[in-house]
């Protein structure tokens, strides 16, 4: 199955709300072997001037692997998981991530170029951050703040490839 | 591994300037870790007959892993991890992962260093660029942080 170059230029909207808890970021900082203080010990990341324990710098692929999951699962994507490569990762953080955040992602597809038999597909997830009344009560037009930029590009490799 | 140093003062440093190095020792285990705590759950990062029948010489690392595990030198030097405004890389080359369950042995060695990359004094921020070694051979390509220094 080839990729659909449609692809190109859709968007995916924000969808579920993700909430940060304090014990995935200690889960996620061990993970990646991070020993840093303010990942574990809320004193810590306070001393820093943090409202709450920090997430370690790659913690937003979650969020965003969980939005790019919307474009690989859609059926009209053509895309075969068993063949994807990462092929590069980028974060931009406009903020850093707190427990206690709760945080939505727009997926925006970049780019969809044909390489071989297969594609290189470029997305971008832009987390925000739900604020005031709308992340208390689940509101679908809370106010939203900035919080991460995540670019990443997959290879779907081709048949023989 | 490096000890926590003083806090980086931006006036202080210069452009090519190393700012350490250590070693990350990766099992079978880190990667079933990994899996369970970002979700990415594919088979090729743990399941040796799986990775053997999509062409793979055996099971590897998530990129992911080698990322985040090798940010950890910029954070600890910048003292702060929510110093890092940016963070890229392309991944190359894959990190094998041999099964050593059962012995003190790791499965693979990763081997990081870093040095300033650039300055910007408007921005207040130090690029550091990060050198991650596998089996002699880089397997993070452009892997640069942004940090932003009081």
């Amino acid at each position: 199955m080839t990729i659909n170059p449609d692809l190109q230029g859709r968007s995916y909207p924000a969808a579920e709300v993700y909430d940060v808890g304090r014990e995935k970021i200690r889960e996620f900082a061990r993970a990646v072997k991070a020993t840093h203080p303010a990942h574990f010990d809320l004193d810590a990341a306070k001393a820093l001037g943090h409202r709450d324990l920090v997430a370690p710098p790659t913690f937003a692929i979650i969020i965003a692997q969980r939005a790019d999951a919307q474009l690989i699962e859609d059926p009209e994507s053509g895309i075969d998981f068993s063949r994807v490569v990462h092929a590069d990762q980028r974060f931009i953080h406009h903020r850093p991530i707190f427990a206690g955040d709760r945080l939505v992602a727009e997926l925006h597809v970049d780019g969809v170029r044909a390489m071989g038999g297969g594609a290189m597909i470029t997305t971008r997830s832009e987390i925000f951050a739900l604020t005031g009344e709308g992340a208390a009560n689940g509101s679908p037009d809370p106010s939203r703040e900035a919080v991460a930029t995540a670019t990443s590009s997959i290879l779907v490799r081709g048949e023989g490839q | 591994m490096s000890t926590a140093s003083i806090t980086p003062v931006f006036t202080e440093l210069a452009v090519g300037q190393d700012i350490g190095s250590r070693s990350i020792t990766v099992s079978r285990q880190d990667l079933v870790k990994y899996a369970g705590a970002s979700g990415d759950f594919n088979p090729i990062h743990w399941n040796e007959a799986f990775a053997t029948g999509v062409g793979l010489p055996g099971v590897i690392a998530h990129g992911m892993f080698t990322m985040g595990a090798a940010v950890q030198l910029v954070t600890d030097w910048a003292g702060d991890p929510a110093a890092v405004v940016d963070f890229q890389t392309r991944f190359t080359k894959p990190v094998l992962v041999t099964d050593t369950t059962g012995t003190e042995e790791p499965g693979a060695v990763i081997e990081v260093s870093g040095a300033i990359g650039a300055l910007d004094a408007d921005a207040g921020t130090a690029r550091v660029d990060l050198t991650v070694v596998f089996n002699g051979q880089k397997v993070l390509m452009k892997a640069q942080a942004v940090v932003r220094l009081a």
